[in-house]
């Protein structure tokens, strides 16, 4: 096995054959010509199809690679059809009574020269387009058949560089891969490669001919090709090309559908999101909001205490960036397993049932109020829900209104603009299920936290090994419980999801569909396979019991 | 004659295929147009030339129009340079 390392464009891998892709040769016959007439009158036929060629090259990269990509070959014909570009090549072929070929070659190649020149790097890469232009004017002079040079047979293709003719040439269908010696990641082969997602490495400098028919695999994770590569090796980056493969025809397939089911009942698919950094995820999962934000990483990430200025920023970022996207961030859930030194937590007999979450926060309200006056704030820059955790009591709820209030008349005095919020509470707790009547009444929706019902309702610690064989994730008191939420959130006139790890599990979706479940919020990743059962559920038939 | 100043906005400058686009608009008109920068100068009609001058973004460009439709010229070719540049 030979491993050689390069620049990798894409997460990706290849597996196939190589195949060493060889440009012509360009011979140019560099005598003197007896007519020049004639030769120029070859030039310019020879321009007019380069120039109608780039055409055909503009009208394909639109259809496999955008617009982006395409762009090039107009650029292209725009370059073919400057004067001063053919008035040089012509001259040439005048006064110095050269072949079209030799003046075609002498004019660019000057033109390629004072762009390689250039200190802008932008500019620089444009050489190759001259350079380009200039094979497809020879190509025609020289009657070269450029199409078959890829072979037959699907293979990745390896080649000193490729020019954005070549590379838009190509048949795709043929195509594992591409590595090339030369090219940077400005090139255009290599934002042809990542519009048409093909595993490709550049700056690969140990490329051999010797390569040319053997079996390699194109890791683009770790930027290098194995040639004869071990079967250990075949078998394990088969196994993650095909979950990669997996996971982009559903991304596919999924983006931008509404999470539907066949008979027109529209779910709410949302992300959950632990910080700022996730943001990326939610956008590339399409996830339609986010149904919990963990507002924790703000005081777990911090020495002391985090100020109101930096939460408004970590708040304010992701509902902007989302707008408008409903964002929903639950105020601050530490105590229990997530401790902080600064918050000088007394150490609990049994933390799970302890002083935590809203519990602290109606302690410490000074401390509580530094992160609703943040929150409404942010609510300013898009679309959120504010969201409180561990609640057993009405009157929990009625007091962290007044406190949401005094904070808002605050801040209007102070002069700070405030937006439209939803509020809601967490359901994950068994008092909760049972006085979700009277609690419905002070908000406008409940998220389900599952993780944490499970817990109380069973009696069960997660955690503990030796009870395994009492653990049911389905128990039916769980099932029975999200039920009783579901059903006095809607009397009610709010709506209710679930936040909790059970949302994700895809063997329940039909069950909490039919159970009146307005929305799943989930870990980014099952956003999309979510959204796949959702679009095949056909609730108008009876369900299937199993 | 009618001259324009202009500063180039755009974060990649005057470069290769919004310039086509230039020269394309520009080629519509029968008046001679020069872009200056610093003592530098080409014909807006002509591709290589204008992508050859490099104008980079924060730069800032003379236009200078000469011929029987100037007018028209100069209006069309700033509003192009500002929608674009």
């Amino acid at each position: 096995m030979i491993v050689a390392t390069g620049k990798s464009i894409l997460n990706r891998i290849g597996i196939g054959k190589i195949k060493i892709y060889k440009a012509p040769e360009y011979k140019i016959n560099e005598g003197l010509i007896e007519d020049p007439a004639h030769e120029v009158q070859r030039f310019n036929d020879a321009v007019q199809k380069a120039i109608d060629q780039q055409g055909v090259l503009y009208e394909k990269a639109l259809q496999t690679a955008g617009e982006e990509s395409a762009a090039i070959f107009e650029a292209h014909q725009m370059m073919l059809e400057d004067d001063d570009l053919q008035d040089a090549a012509r001259e040439i072929i005048t006064s110095q009574k050269r072949g079209a070929e030799y003046a075609t070659k002498t004019a660019f190649d000057e033109y390629a020269q004072m762009f390689a020149e250039m200190d802008d790097p932008y500019m620089k890469a444009r050489s190759a387009d001259l350079i380009d232009v200039e094979m497809a004017v020879l190509d025609v002079l020289m009657g070269n058949d450029t199409d078959s040079l890829q072979g037959t047979e699907p293979s990745i293709l390896v080649a000193e560089d490729l020019a954005p003719s070549e590379t838009v040439k190509l048949d795709k269908s043929l195509l594992l891969g591409m590595i090339t010696r030369e090219g940077s990641s400005n090139s255009h082969t290599a934002i042809l490669a990542r519009s048409m997602n093909l595993p490709s490495l550049i700056q690969c400098k140990d490329i051999d001919d010797s390569w040319d028919g053997k079996l390699a695999i194109l890791d683009g994770y770790n930027g290098c090709v194995y040639i004869e590569p071990t079967k250990d090796l075949i078998d394990s980056l088969t196994a993650k090309r095909n979950e990669d493969l997996k996971k982009e025809a559903l991304l596919q397939e999924l983006k931008g559908k509404p999470s539907v089911t066949l008979d027109g009942r529209k779910v709410r698919v949302y992300a959950n999101i632990g910080g700022p950094s996730d943001l990326g995820s939610v956008h590339e999962n399409d996830a339609e909001g986010v149904g919990l934000f963990r507002s924790e990483f703000v005081y777990l990430n911090s020495k002391e205490a985090p100020s109101e200025e930096e939460q408004f920023t970590a708040y304010k970022r992701v509902v902007e960036t989302l707008a408008p996207k409903l964002v929903i961030i639950r105020t601050c859930d530490i105590g229990a397993d997530k401790t902080i030194d600064y918050m000088n937590l007394d150490k609990e007999e049994n933390p799970a049932l302890g002083f935590r979450a809203i519990r602290i926060c109606l302690t410490r309200k000074d401390f509580f109020k530094t992160q609703l006056r943040a929150l409404l704030r942010a609510s300013a820059y898009g679309n959120m829900g504010i969201m409180f955790p561990m609640i057993i009591s009405r009157w929990e709820v009625v007091e962290a209104k007044a406190i949401l209030e005094e904070c808002k008349a605050e801040l209007l005095r102070e002069g700070h603009k405030i937006g439209k919020y939803e509020l809601g509470i967490m359901v994950e707790t068994p008092a909760s299920v049972l006085c979700a009547d009277e609690l419905a009444e002070e908000v406008d929706f409940f998220s389900l936290g599952t993780n944490d019902l499970t817990q109380y309702t069973c009696a069960i610690d997660r955690q503990n090994a030796k009870l395994e064989r009492f653990s049911d994730t389905h128990h039916p008191a769980v099932l029975k419980a999200i039920q009783m939420t579901v059903d006095a959130g809607h009397r009610h006139g709010a709506w209710v999801g679930i936040c909790g790890e059970l949302g994700a599990d895809p063997t329940l979706t039909e069950t909490f569909l039919r159970m009146g479940v307005d929305e799943l919020s989930v870990n980014a990743k099952s956003v999309l396979p979510l959204r796949k059962i959702i679009r095949s559920t056909d609730l108008s038939k009876p369900a299937i019991k199993d | 004659m009618k001259e324009i100043n202009f500063t180039v906005t755009d974060p990649l400058g005057i470069h290769a295929r919004p310039a086509g686009i230039l020269v394309k608009e520009a080629k519509k008109f029968a008046s001679k147009i020069t872009v200056w920068k610093g003592d530098k100068s080409c014909d807006m009609k002509k591709l290589l030339a204008l992508m050859g001058m490099a104008i980079k973004q924060g730069e800032n460009i003379t236009v200078q129009f000469d011929g029987a439709d100037e007018e028209d010229c100069a209006a069309a070719i700033e509003k192009f340079l500002k929608e674009n540049f």
